[in-house]
């Protein structure tokens, strides 16, 4: 037999204060998986969302008029003395001090063309960089090359062109590879094709109109990639497209902080009931305790014997409040996402941390009533019969 | 120097108005071996002088040396070594943990000990198989009788083979029959060599010593030897106090 083995049978024995231990670590320590787990897995739902915003920084040429443009109505305010970005100073994004948090860069070169009797827009762009950039694309046919375009479906629709035709811009023969399924955008209306095609043919060689940039978002500065990317892009004004998101995530740390103080109150309240009913028990105990010690326990003997007790108790309360906790979140997530792909799923090392902090959470307040224990002189706890 | 000496113990309790003066100076020697009453009514301080021999008391006063070892110059956890390793305890209410089977109970004073369960649950048996409990192992205090728990707190006294067992009314709940029993066994341990001191008010328990402390009072009154069977030498110590909380 072991102190382990005392702890054990005593625990077995007093069922019903062991539940009522047990029962105070377990909302404590499921409330908080709760807690927590909801704020990670809405966290997670936020950057899952972010990164489908596919480009989260816009680099547009510099100018001194204002846009009149208002819900992609024009008024006429045509941008005049509008500064050029060169392909060269794009090129130089690459060594910016979080140059690995860029994880497309796509510049754009704009203009308008004639085909037939009609005026469209033609945009040359990297479509590598577009896979990224616009995850939300979906082709019907195949990527373009060089004289080869790809349509918006508005603008497919309007010229009469499908996948296969040949037709003429500016004097210059192309080929339609396919058509971009309807995403709502401005995109419906354009015609995309390799960036060098779209210079050649509207003489922007070496120069973009404006240049887009995906950013890895979880934890990236996005306003010191805007600082730093302005240094290397003189002639560009660089905007982070992060209001919607900052807002969420501003909200989402109101909703942690709220966490967080509620975490505490019920740890608090949980390490209260552990330790008045250590207290308790120990009081209870006061004859058991005088004759450990008169058979010759030492007083660390019976803390360890306290604080056994109590770590048994704790791991399993850790245990099954971070399945209880998993469960509520899992029971919760439905109210706080609309994200049908977002779920919970087990994790080790949440489940490990649980129990450790529940573990030393139970040791904690256990420690008063264990060094109280020990501090019982056996000849009084003896004569205290 | 005998095995074991108290010079001059005092015990007092509280302070001022309230103070009570349990033990006032009781000074003996007991020789290793040797099978020793303390009687004494209620009150008159036996229970103290015994929790002193104990080491759980610690004196207001004087020496209490086992075998040159001055007891109340320990730590703490020494004197609870020194327990462990010295002393095995008999209480008056039997004091066994109502949770554990008659052999985790006489294993406890073996829980601390580095050694294998089996070997400790070995010597647990055996101690209960010397009180005539060999075949009760795995029952509960509460499934046995008082006279068989009170043989129990003797195999948990006795487990681990202490050189010196102190005996607080042994007998003082138990019939009759059940306490000639108890008697029996402590004699038998004497004779195995074991020093044992008793405490007690009951002139048949008594009997079993070697010799009798008597205490009134908080001291030593007088002392009988037993020379031969049933033949004792009475010496006057000293007169009781009339007052001891005066």
């Amino acid at each position: 037999m072991t102190l382990k083995d005392i702890a054990l049978l005593n625990l077995r024995r007093r069922k019903a204060k062991a539940a009522f231990l047990l029962a105070g670590l377990l909302i404590g320590v499921t409330t908080v998986v709760a807690l927590m787990s909801l704020v990670e897995t809405m966290k997670e739902d936020i950057t899952n969302k972010l990164d489908k915003f596919g480009a989260n920084i816009l680099i547009v040429p510099k100018t001194e008029n204002l846009s009149l443009t208002y819900g992609g109505l024009s008024l006429g305010g045509v941008s005049f003395e509008m500064e050029e970005i060169l392909e060269s100073q794009l090129a130089k994004i690459s060594t910016i001090r979080n140059a690995a948090n860029v994880a497309a860069l796509g510049p754009v070169a704009l203009g308008v063309v004639q085909v037939g009797d009609k005026k469209v827009l033609l945009s040359g762009v990297d479509f590598e960089a577009t896979r990224v950039l616009k995850p939300w694309w979906k082709v019907q046919g195949e990527m373009p090359g060089s004289d080869q375009v790809i349509l918006g479906s508005e603008a497919a629709e309007n010229l009469g062109l499908t996948m296969g035709d040949r037709f003429t811009a500016s004097g210059r023969d192309l080929t339609v590879t396919g058509v971009i399924a309807a995403t709502g955008s401005q995109d419906d209306q354009i015609i995309f094709t390799p960036l060098a095609t779209a210079q050649g043919m509207l003489g922007m060689e070496g120069r973009v109109s404006m240049a887009e940039v995906a950013a890895l978002c979880k934890d990236c500065p996005i306003d010191d990639m805007v600082s730093q990317i302005s240094d290397v892009v003189p002639g560009g004004k660089v905007m982070g497209i992060q209001s919607v998101v900052k807002g969420r995530m501003e909200t989402l740390a109101h909703f942690q902080r709220l966490t967080l103080s509620v975490s505490a109150v019920v740890v608090l309240v949980g390490s209260l009931v552990v330790l008045v009913t250590m207290m308790g028990s120990v009081r209870e105990r006061t004859r058991e305790i005088g004759i450990f010690r008169a058979i010759g326990f030492r007083r660390s003997h019976v803390i360890r014997i306290v604080l056994l007790e109590a770590a048994l108790v704790s791991a399993v309360a850790g245990l099954l409040g971070y399945f209880g906790g998993l469960g509520t979140t899992m029971a919760a997530l439905p109210f706080f996402t609309e994200s049908a792909d977002i779920s919970v799923s087990f994790s080790p090392a949440m489940a490990g941390t649980a129990i450790l902090f529940s573990v030393l959470l139970g040791l904690l307040a256990s420690t008063y009533p264990a060094l109280l224990a020990a501090k019982l002189d056996p000849n009084d706890a003896l004569r205290a019969l | 120097m005998s095995y074991i000496t108290a010079e001059n113990l005092v015990k007092h309790y509280g302070t001022g108005e309230g103070l009570v003066q349990a033990v006032r100076g009781i000074s003996f020697e007991i020789e290793e071996g040797e099978f020793v009453a303390v009687m004494g009514e209620s009150g008159s301080g036996k229970s103290t002088l015994l929790s002193m021999m104990g080491a759980l008391n610690t004196p207001t006063g004087g020496i209490f040396r086992v075998d040159d070892i001055d007891i109340y110059s320990l730590s703490r956890d020494q004197r609870a070594d020194f327990r462990r390793e010295f002393l095995g305890f008999v209480f008056q209410s039997f004091n066994l943990i109502p949770y554990l089977t008659l052999a985790e109970n006489v294993m406890l004073p073996l829980v601390t000990v580095k050694a294998k369960s089996s070997a400790k649950r070995a010597m647990a048996e055996e101690a209960l198989h010397r009180v005539g409990l060999g075949d009760k192992v795995t029952r509960l205090p509460s499934q046995i009788s008082g006279g068989e728990q009170e043989r129990v707190a003797v195999a948990r006294a006795i487990v681990n083979n202490p050189p010196i067992l102190l005996a607080d009314e042994p007998t003082g709940n138990l019939d009759s029959k059940t306490s000639g029993d108890i008697m029996g066994l402590l004699k038998k341990l004497n004779a195995e060599g074991m020093t044992i001191i008793m405490v007690t008010h009951s002139n048949e328990s008594a009997q079993a010593a070697r010799r009798v402390l008597r205490i009134a009072d908080g001291v030593l009154t007088d002392e009988e030897r037993l020379i031969c069977e049933a033949v004792r030498v009475r010496s006057v110590k000293q007169a009781p106090a009339v007052d001891k909380s005066a």
